[in-house]
């Protein structure tokens, strides 16, 4: 089963958010587990705006293609541009080193806790 | 497509549950799509060695005094013009000349032949075989339920197989053509073992009885861990087919197209004396030219092609990719598609609407990989 961090909060589509200001975003290792490997990533740009819920990227693994949801609305601080070279990194580190962006929050999306997260996905299970 | 609570299992199914598989259907059967990450076991086909479970490709034997002038009829290729123990890619066609089908066929001996479709048109490929058999001397018997098939492929198959065959049989396997096969004995497992495949790699397929399949399986595990081989599901298959350039029925092969469209029209042979079905529709058709044509693109940056997206030349419309990823191997995005003929020449600049940008490919040769390169 994958792992779900207790201290990180998760979109309903999948992306974990952290605690630091800006806030961290990423894919869940469910979501890097459906997905298969990663090998390629549309992220939005450092200055740019994303609102939640609205599609602000794409994901592509090796055989399909996913839209990437802002879980929370406001600027991107920065992209990780290690992640843009090397997607695999989304695969072998979803919570560490294959985190996507970070934004300077003006409002949040809906965001499950992890308790909340696993059980949302058992239930679609 | 069936959904997977009624996927038939092959008789490998727990061994491939038991390695932490995730499985797809496929042509109506729970397939390993991977068991771990598909690009590694990409990689260790092009660079060792994979086994892969493909029990759900259909066997079909055909017997009979009359088998190799059946199936010079039934398929477009000439059948009978194959040594004992040699095997040939072929098509089974409509009167119309669209492709049922594309399937190799083994001739085991003067009067016997296995036939192996794609799974999925397994029952259809046998119904039109049956048909057609009226008024020949053969007997065509679907084995495809008993039979399990395990693939070896990579550079270190033949090493692989070498620690399982008894001493006497090492040099069979050595010089085993590509595109032959030969009754052998692997861990002491009587097995049908050609050296073909669907990889682009060097490697076997070996057809076994249900019963013998687990410790058929099980041991070529075991004998390959020693030479880096991993067991290896459907998503890299079809990675390294596309890489290989090889058409996958479904997406480069359909009943709408003809082998000219597939640039298959060499293996269509007009000059074997028998009428095979779609005879008349094959001439025309090569007499008028295929309209569109089957090529390779290549794509700069990782974004994929993906199958179903148009392609356009100056904004207008002139083809659809079939097949597309980010090739694993040589680390850029490649595709196969039909375009039309005046935009098929290698080195032509196209646009993939890739989810509404266009974005530049280049019609290239296929195959885009070749082993040894």
């Amino acid at each position: 089963m994958s792992t779900i961090p207790s201290h990180l909060r998760y979109s309903a589509e999948h992306e974990w958010v952290d605690e630091s200001s800006p806030v961290r975003i990423g894919l869940s290792a469910i979501a890097v587990d459906a997905l298969g490997d990663v090998v390629y990533l549309d992220l939005p740009e450092a200055g740019s705006t994303v609102t939640a819920g609205e599609v602000c990227g794409e994901v592509e693994s090796t055989k399909s293609v996913s839209e990437l949801f802002a879980p929370v609305s406001g600027t991107v601080a920065e992209v990780n541009t290690a992640v843009v070279d090397e997607p695999g990194l989304v695969n072998s580190d979803p919570y560490g080193d294959g985190w996507l962006f970070t934004v300077e929050v003006t409002g949040e999306g809906e965001l499950l806790t992890a308790e909340q997260y696993a059980q949302a996905q058992e239930e679609q299970a | 497509m069936s959904v997977s609570t009624t996927s038939r299992h092959t008789a490998l199914h727990d061994e491939h549950a038991a390695l932490g598989a995730s499985f797809t259907d496929f042509g109506g059967w729970d397939m390993p799509l991977k068991y771990g990450s598909e690009l590694a076991e990409h990689r260790a086909v092009r660079g060792a060695a994979g086994l892969f479970d493909l029990s759900h490709m259909g066997e079909i034997r055909v017997t009979g005094p009359d088998t190799a002038s059946f199936l010079n009829t039934a398929l477009v290729g000439n059948l009978a013009a194959i040594a004992v123990g040699r095997a040939k890619y072929s098509l089974i066609c409509t009167p119309e000349g669209g492709i049922i089908d594309d399937l190799i066929s083994y001739r085991l001996s003067e009067d016997e032949y296995l036939v192996v479709p794609n799974a999925g048109n397994a029952p259809t490929v046998l119904a039109a075989l049956q048909e057609r058999a009226a008024g020949f001397d053969v007997t065509v018997a679907d084995e495809s339920a008993d039979t399990s098939l395990v693939a070896v492929q990579g550079p270190s198959a033949q090493a692989v197989l070498q620690e399982l065959v008894p001493a006497e049989q090492r040099q069979l396997v050595a010089e085993l053509k590509y595109y032959s096969a030969a009754p052998a004995t692997v861990a002491g497992i009587d097995v049908l073992l050609a050296r073909t495949g669907y990889t682009g790699e060097d490697g076997f397929e070996l057809y076994v009885p249900n019963d013998r399949a687990v410790p058929l399986w099980k041991a070529l595990l075991e004998s390959g861990q020693g030479h880096g081989l991993v067991p290896c599901g459907l998503a890299c298959r079809d990675s390294l087919r596309l890489e290989a350039g090889m058409p996958l029925y479904g997406q480069e092969l359909t009943r709408d197209l003809t082998p000219y469209e597939a640039g298959l029209g060499p293996i269509v042979s007009f000059k074997k004396e028998e009428d095979f079905v779609g005879r008349t529709a094959l001439e025309a058709r090569k007499a008028a030219g295929a309209e569109r044509k089957l090529v390779g693109l290549r794509g700069e940056g990782r974004r994929a092609a993906r199958g179903h997206y148009p392609i356009s030349v100056d904004g207008e419309v002139v083809g659809e990719v079939t097949s597309g990823a980010l090739s694993p191997t040589l680390g850029y995005p490649i595709a196969m598609a039909y375009v039309d003929l005046e935009h098929a020449e290698p080195g032509t600049e196209v646009q993939v609407d890739l989810r509404g940008k266009p974005v530049p490919f280049e019609v290239v040769a296929l195959p885009f990989y070749r082993r040894g390169q």
